[in-house]
Parts: structure tokens; C-alpha cells; sequence
């Protein structure tokens, strides 16, 4: 599902150069569910965004369910997020004063499905995560735990390859947090690939392999 | 591949339109100070465009309503750069030469022909006076200048003959004498001598060049030239031709004619200048145009300075919503998708303020031509500019803020605190 090849991101200023990602290789296979972990500063967030395709290798090559991604244009990279991962982020990064429907219909539109299907569909994944009756509240009249499920049904209504959660637990209580593991745990026994960054010990359990990452580097 | 993507489809549209108007309503103050600079300008062209198309027509209607197919023969030359004689003080057109026009078999196409002669006398009725136009006419005059009587009758063929110390007076000049009392059969005096009253025209209306016509008293030609002014030339003759056609060419002979009796060899000399209605209109369609453009301009200045006010919010919401720009990109957004948004947005801003501007302009001159007095038109075309021009600067000025929310790189648009 995921290959990556000797990937390596510098940042370069002026005065330094600052090596984020230090030659780094894998593979996740489609149907697994792992977890990278490392302290901060380690390079997870970077590598987390070369894998989401937001950001871009400064070399090595990546290749996501067999499409090799260096080589494609900006509007390409858009199609492949929004076709092939579905993101969970840290902060939820719901459209605010919008409702749950909206918010999740809002890849679907991108994607130029018809009007008729999106509200079925996000319906459904609201329903999923638990939400069914909360369709219509606005963005910013869920909790967060709420709001976290928003955008996991959101990250799932184009039925990505894969699933790139970012921290998913890291702003939530721990009942929350549990909550969320509950419906990763559950979308990976459907057969999704979940791929998670995180820093916690507790949460990284859920994931059926751990990756470590230290100074741009696995360990 | 990213065609198939975001195909801008008119459902996709409508989302993008809704979305946008969401958008907007969320700091209304905002949208509504972006849109007033556009609502200004636009009501501002739409108001001098329409005022000023208002004014040449009423312009036009009052040369029109000096009578159709006129020639004017007035002493003088009027070439530019040349003052050797200023018109009015030139003494070379005389009634014979307004007979010679009339009887003459070289010219063809003549209707009817008059002389005239004009200065501004006081005059007094009772104890109430005036300063007016007293001009001196024939019979023909009534005809040629399209003049109605309201009360009383004209100068007659035997009134200029006897040299009658007769007078018709427009509406202004009775009402000013007169009050809404009866004028005719009432006696005047124009420079001490009296004159009795024999008819009232109607009016043509106040604007106009030349003067205000209803504000003159006609008196018989010869009166005027021998009792009053003690002269023997007359100021102008009008001519008045048969057919539309045929102006050119009478004018050409006319011009041949009088040259020949005046005993002058070249054209170029002529101490006399005929001009038609044409040129009149013309002259004065091209200064009240140029004055057009011109305010037009200035109001169009304005507009400018209302994009511009556009693109500074647009600017501002981009920069304020960067984080969702970046999440619109994450979730698959493409560069069309995010230009269109915001195009959208400001195109939706421009549009109001140009529909906004449009009613308020028309209102304006509505209410401005009836203050003054002016025809008022509805222009289909300015409100068709309007909107057209409002649309444009939309796209213009939200353009920049738009292709910059574009190229936003979706991880460091994510991260902007």
C-alpha cells in the first residue's frame, strides 16, 4: 500500500540546514494499522506530511496503493488527497459554524459527486461514528470527542486507500480518546489501512505495529 | 487527470454561491463597507451618464422646436482664429438679400424665408419692467420658428408695412409684465415708445441655447429697424428648406448668392455664415458629451478605488482564513477550486454593490431631472454597464487574492496560527 525509499527532508535556511528526515524506508501493507511513534522534533509530523501528500520529499521517492507521487503536479497531489487519504488531524479542522453534514459532504464536492448521493453518503459515515442524530448541529456545537468523529467520517466518505491519523487523541479527555481508538480499532478490523502518529504509549497499543522515529531517523 | 476532479459544473456553482453568500454573512459590516465604494461609484456614473444624456436631449428638443429643416444666414464670418468681425456687430446682411433668397431662380428647395433682428431693450408695462430680447420679424417668422399663440394673433404682412408699433411676447416676458393678468390689447414700452400688445405664445420650454425663447417680445421687422434700433441691416436670415435633403444644397447656393450680391470673388472672405440646426446640435452634442465623458470619469475613478477596497478585504479574508484554505486543500481542493471560491466571493460583493448602485443612481437622476426640469430617460445600457462593469472588477481586483489563496501550500496554510 505504502512504499518508501531512503526519503529524506532538509530544511535549509541561510545560516543552517536542518535534516527533518534522514533517509528513511518502509512499506505498510494494505490492511494494517500502525502507529509511528516518536518524541517531539523527531520528524513524525514531517514524515506524516510527505505520507499525506501536503508536503513534498527533498528526496527518495514514496508511492501510495502503486502511484509513484514525486513526480506530479500540484492539482494531481490534490486528487490523490482527496481520493486516496483521508485525513485525521490533531485539531479536528472542521469548517466552522458549519454543520456536521456539510462538513463531511465537503471532500464529496471536490470530487464533483452529484448532490443526491453526497447527503446519503455522509449521512451514512455520520451514522457510523455515532452521529446519526447530530447531523445537523454546527460544527462548533459539538464536543470535541463529537467534532473528532465529524472528521473521521469525513476522512472515510471518499472510501480512501488509506487513513492518516494525526495525533487523533491529542486535544481529547481520556473517555474521548478511548472513543476514538474504539472506532479506529473497528475501521481496521473492517479492512482499512490506518496509518497513526502519536506520542502516547497508550494510544500507539491500538496499532498492530509500531514504528519508532528519533532525529529523523527509525530506531 | 485534475479536470475530472472539480468540473465546474452549474451545481457546483450554485454550491460555490452559497457557500460564498455564507461566507459574506458572517462579518456583515465588512461586506457591507467593501460593497459601498462600488455602490457609490456605480451610482455615480449611472447618474452622470443618465443626467447627461438627459440634458443633450432637452438640448435637442428645444433646437428641434425652433422650427425643422433651418437655415440660418448670420452676418459676420465665424471662422476660427479669425475675430475680424464678431457676429451681431456685423452690418452686411440686409432684407433685400432675404428677398433675393426667396424670389432667386438659382436656388431651389426654399420654403419659406425670414429676417430678423434682435437686441435687448427694457422694457416697461405700468410701473413693472424687464430687460428681454426684442426681436424684430416678418410674417414668415411664425412658421419657420414653429411659434404657437396662445392668446391674440401675429404680425402680419400690413403690420410691417405700416411699421405698427405692434408686439406678441412669450410667456415668460407677459407673465413678468403682466402677472396672470390678460396681455393683449394692453400697451407696453420698449425703450419709451409704446407698442400695443396683439398675442401671447405659447411656451417652448425654459433650457436652451440661444437664449430663453419664451422669454422675448416679436415686433414687425421694419418697426424695429426704423422706429426702434434706427438701423437699415437686418442680424440674420433664416431659411427655412423644403426638404431634409436638399439643406446641402441650398445652402451651397445660398452661399453663392449672397456671395455675388455682396461682390465677393472669394469664399473664403464671405462676411456672412450659414449654419443649420445640424451643426448646432452637433457643436452642442459634442460639448455636452465631452462634459459627459468627462464626469464620467471622475465617477469612474471612484469605482476604481471601490476594486480596490475589494481586493483589500479580499486580501484580509484570505490571510484570516488561511487555516481552512489549507483544510480545503488537505480534503482535495484544487487550485481551479480555491480561485473559483474566491472569485466567487468578490464577483458576489461587486455585483450587490453594482445592483445596489444601480437603483440608487437611477433614483438619484429620477429625482434630479424632475428637480431641474429634464426629460428623464431609464438607460438599459448604463444598467447593463453597471452590472457588466461590477461583475469585471470583481474578477479584476479579486483575482490577486484569489490565485494567492490558490498557491497557498496546503501543509503551511494548515499550520498559520
Amino acid at each position: 500500500m505504502i512504499t518508501v525509499k531512503n526519503l529524506s527532508k532538509i530544511y535549509r535556511t541561510d545560516a543552517a540546514e536542518t535534516v527533518a528526515l534522514d533517509n528513511v524506508s518502509f512499506t505498510i501493507k494494505k490492511g494494517e494499522f500502525v502507529a509511528i511513534m516518536g518524541p517531539s522534533g523527531s520528524g513524525k509530523s514531517t514524515l506524516m506530511h510527505i505520507l499525506g501528500a501536503l508536503d513534498t520529499p527533498t528526496s527518495g521517492s514514496y508511492s501510495l496503493d502503486g502511484k509513484e507521487l514525486n513526480k506530479l503536479t500540484d492539482d494531481e497531489l490534490a486528487v490523490i488527497r482527496n481520493q486516496k487519504i483521508g485525513f485525521i488531524f490533531q485539531s479536528y479542522n472542521l469548517l466552522p459554524r458549519t454543520s456536521a453534514l456539510k462538513n463531511v459532504m465537503l471532500p464529496m464536492i471536490y470530487a464533483g459527486v452529484p448532490k443526491e448521493k453526497r447527503i446519503p453518503t455522509a449521512e451514512k459515515y455520520l451514522k457510523e461514528v455515532g452521529l446519526g442524530d447530530r447531523i445537523n448541529h454546527l460544527s462548533n456545537q459539538l464536543s470535541g470527542g463529537q467534532q473528532q468523529r465529524v472528521a473521521i467520517a469525513r476522512a472515510l466518505v471518499m472510501n480512501p486507500a488509506i487513513i492518516l491519523a494525526d495525533e487523533p487523541t491529542g486535544n481529547l479527555a481520556t473517555a474521548q480518546s478511548e472513543e476514538i481508538m474504539a472506532i479506529l480499532t473497528k475501521l481496521h478490523k473492517e479492512g482499512r489501512t490506518i496509518l497513526m502518529i502519536t506520542h502516547e504509549p497508550e494510544v500507539a497499543k491500538y496499532a498492530q505495529r509500531i514504528i519508532h522515529i528519533k532525529d529523523g531517523k527509525l530506531i | 487527470m485534475p479536470s475530472e476532479l472539480f468540473i465546474l459544473k452549474m451545481e457546483n456553482l450554485s454550491e460555490l454561491i452559497t457557500s460564498s453568500f455564507e461566507a459574506l454573512s458572517l462579518n456583515k459590516t465588512r461586506t457591507a463597507l467593501a460593497t459601498l465604494g462600488i455602490i457609490i461609484g456605480i451610482a455615480a456614473v449611472i447618474t452622470l451618464i443618465s443626467l447627461g444624456q438627459a440634458s443633450q436631449k432637452a438640448v435637442e428638443n428645444q433646437i428641434q422646436s425652433l422650427g425643422s429643416n433651418l437655415l440660418t444666414v448670420i452676418s459676420g464670418s465665424f471662422r476660427p482664429g479669425d475675430f475680424r468681425s464678431a457676429s451681431g456687430t456685423a452690418t452686411t446682411l440686409s432684407l433685400d438679400d432675404a428677398k433675393a433668397i426667396l424670389s432667386s431662380s438659382k436656388i431651389t428647395g426654399v420654403k419659406n424665408v425670414s429676417a430678423e433682428i434682435q437686441r435687448r431693450e427694457a422694457v416697461t408695462a405700468g410701473r413693472k419692467s424687464t430687460n428681454t430680447t426684442v426681436i424684430g420679424v416678418l410674417p414668415a417668422y411664425k412658421e419657420i420658428h414653429s411659434v404657437d399663440l396662445d392668446v391674440g394673433e401675429f404680425i402680419s404682412e400690413s403690420d410691417n408695412s405700416a411699421l405698427s408699433k405692434v408686439a406678441v411676447l412669450g410667456p415668460t416676458t407677459a407673465s413678468d409684465l403682466f402677472g396672470g393678468s390678460s396681455a393683449v390689447g394692453k400697451s407696453i414700452r420698449i425703450n419709451k415708445i409704446a407698442f400695443t400688445v396683439i398675442g401671447v405664445m405659447t411656451s417652448k420650454g425654459g433650457v436652451g441655447f440661444g437664449g430663453n425663447q419664451d422669454d422675448t417680445i416679436l415686433i414687425p421687422l421694419s418697426t424695429a429697424q426704423k422706429q426702434l434700433f434706427g438701423v437699415t441691416y437686418v442680424g440674420s436670415v433664416s431659411i427655412e428648406v423644403a426638404d431634409a435633403k436638399l439643406m446641402d444644397n441650398v445652402r451651397d447656393q445660398v452661399g453663392y448668392l449672397l456671395l455675388s450680391r455682396h461682390k465677393i470673388s472669394e469664399p473664403a472672405n464671405a462676411d456672412f455664415t450659414i449654419f443649420s440646426q445640424q451643426d448646432v446640435l452637433s457643436t452642442i452634442s459634442q460639448v455636452t458629451g465631452t462634459f459627459t465623458a468627462l464626469l464620467s470619469g471622475i465617477a469612474a475613478i471612484s469605482l476604481l478605488v471601490g476594486g480596490i477596497g475589494i481586493m483589500n478585504i479580499m486580501l484580509v479574508t484570505v490571510v484570516e482564513r488561511t487555516r481552512e484554505i489549507g483544510l480545503r486543500k488537505a480534503l482535495g481542493a484544487t487550485k481551479k477550486a480555491v480561485v473559483s471560491q474566491f472569485l466567487i466571493e468578490s464577483v458576489i460583493l461587486t455585483i450587490a454593490g453594482g445592483f445596489i448602485g444601480m437603483i440608487l443612481g437611477t433614483t438619484l437622476s429620477f429625482v434630479i431631472s424632475k428637480l431641474i426640469n429634464l426629460p428623464f430617460t431609464l438607460n438599459f445600457g448604463s444598467i447593463a454597464l453597471a452590472i457588466g462593469v461590477s461583475g469585471g472588477i470583481g474578477i479584476l481586483f479579486g483575482w490577486y487574492p484569489a490565485r494567492k489563496a490558490a498557491n497557498l501550500q496546503p501543509i503551511e496554510a494548515l499550520r498559520y496560527e
